[in-house]
């Protein structure tokens, strides 16, 4: 038995196949692992790093921000508005935009915009294999 | 006289080929973007499937529906209207129905004494209520053909803020709903305040298992619901696009067709006067070489000239002269 996963974005699938294991990160509840025959579950989802371990080969890292993760029969949904693949980052960009945010977030601490753009950056850089500094 | 004519239908019949030729392009691109943009209203479904059935699941946990988006007002005072169009025409009556049924709605309100407030998706939406001296509360326009996500959000966003603001008591959505090539429907549906029991429709069996949520549902909720509300607008905005290549398709189609016949028909006024205008010229060539004949009075001329000419007039002169000057007649005989 294996997880049936789906990354939906509300414009399309991107992404559909089978894992044995997926991890993802809750509002409030932190890191949540779902293996085969996991009890039904619903969660809002941080910006965080998905990860999808399939039987074999390597994980496969998808940028998530925001969004929900619904399980149920062995299906895993992920559904969010952005979710971006290593594949799909432009790592160019993202480190632009990691510095401008934490220039932001040092001029204002408490700018929540600023400080989820900069995670935001964090998360693709780090899907996309690019050591944070 | 007869040749102008003809050259002013020959230059007709070469513009409307020409305006045919633009017609069964524009049918045939419309055509090819219905399929894509069905596949993108496809594509779309399962992220709306999701996302109702999540709240489905919350609201059987027992969800609180004390979400902003989910108050029903006591008295509605004041209504806004999302009036999806497209921006550009050449799609028979797509735009004008939509507009209309839109705006029908809006006058009853009016005159209920409601504030009415407007929301233009499209061009010609925003042209026909601007035209007309409508106070726009804003237009978004640039992606009737091919919406995206981040334009049905911000659209979303910009209603949602001025309901939860209380500005709005209400939200209505006026769009075009594809149900299939041949046939679309203008549908004007209350999008706000979202219909918890709509949503939650056939959730008798829905309510089968017992999830777990992280955090609350009720939190879940508040995050689910501005998403779900997007959701749907970007599926409308998707019909409205299928909707709209489907009506210009239709459009151009008998566009090309009605052009076709116009070239039949002016072709056959074109032949007509041209066999007219050779039958005047000939006339008038046969008139004209008849007078210049006379003019100068060509000796080789037909039996029939010589017998009017010559015959009977000299006889008459001939008979007048034997009267009075036997000599001069007998001379301009001769002559004759």
């Amino acid at each position: 038995m294996t997880l049936e996963v789906q990354v939906v974005s509300p414009e399309r699938i991107l992404w559909s196949g089978e894992a044995e294991m997926v991890t993802a990160r809750t509002v409030e509840g932190g890191d949540i692992s779902f293996l085969t025959g996991h009890a039904p579950f619903v969660g809002a989802m941080e910006i965080c790093k998905v990860t999808v371990r399939p039987d074999a080969g390597a994980d496969l890292l998808i940028a998530v921000h925001g969004g929900f993760v619904e399980v149920s029969n062995n299906q895993v949904s992920i559904l969010s508005d952005v979710a971006e693949t290593a594949e799909m980052i432009d790592v160019e960009r993202a480190q632009e935009a990691r510095r401008r945010a934490s220039e932001a977030v040092k001029q204002a601490a408490d700018d929540a915009e600023a400080g989820a753009a900069l995670r935001r950056a964090e998360v693709r850089l780090e899907v996309a294999g690019v050591a944070v500094t | 006289m007869a040749g102008g004519q003809e050259r002013v239908l020959r230059r007709r019949i070469k513009s409307v080929q020409s305006t045919k030729k633009i017609t069964k392009a524009m049918e045939l691109i419309a055509a090819s973007r219905i399929a894509k943009a069905q596949e993108r209203v496809q594509a779309a479904r399962p992220y709306a499937e999701r996302i109702t059935e999540v709240i489905r699941n919350l609201a059987a946990a027992g969800a609180g529906g004390d979400s902003p988006l989910l108050q029903q007002r006591e008295q509605v005072d004041s209504v806004a209207y999302v009036v999806v169009s497209a921006d550009r025409g050449l799609a028979g009556g797509y735009n004008s129905t939509v507009i209309r049924l839109a705006e029908r709605a809006l006058l009853a309100d009016r005159e209920a004494g409601r504030t009415t407030h407007l929301i233009t998706v499209g061009k010609k939406a925003y042209g026909y209520f601007r035209f007309r001296g409508y106070e726009i509360a804003a237009s978004f326009t640039g992606f009737s053909e091919n919406p995206t996500y981040e334009d049905a959000r911000q659209v979303a966003g910009f209603v949602a803020e001025r309901f939860d603001s209380g500005e709005y008591h209400e939200v209505k959505l006026a769009y075009t709903q594809f149900l299939s090539m041949g046939s679309q429907t203008a549908r004007l549906s209350n999008y706000m305040p979202l219909d918890a029991e709509q949503i939650t429709e056939g959730s008798a069996q829905g309510a089968k298992a017992d999830y777990e949520f992280e955090p609350s549902p009720s939190e879940i909720l508040v995050r689910l619901l501005p998403r779900y509300a997007e959701a749907r607008l970007f599926a409308a905005l998707l019909d409205a696009a299928a909707s709209e290549q489907a009506a210009r398709q239709r459009a151009m189609k008998s566009a090309t067709e009605n052009a076709q016949d116009m070239i039949v028909r002016l072709s056959r006024v074109m032949n007509r006067a041209r066999q007219d205008s050779i039958t005047t010229e000939i006339m008038e060539i046969v008139g004209g070489a008849e007078a210049l004949r006379q003019a100068n009075n060509d000796s080789e001329d037909l039996l029939l000239d010589e017998v009017f000419r010559s015959d009977p007039f000299t006889h008459s002169e001939f008979h007048v002269s034997t009267t009075h000057h036997h000599h001069d007649s007998k001379s301009s005989g001769e002559h004759a």
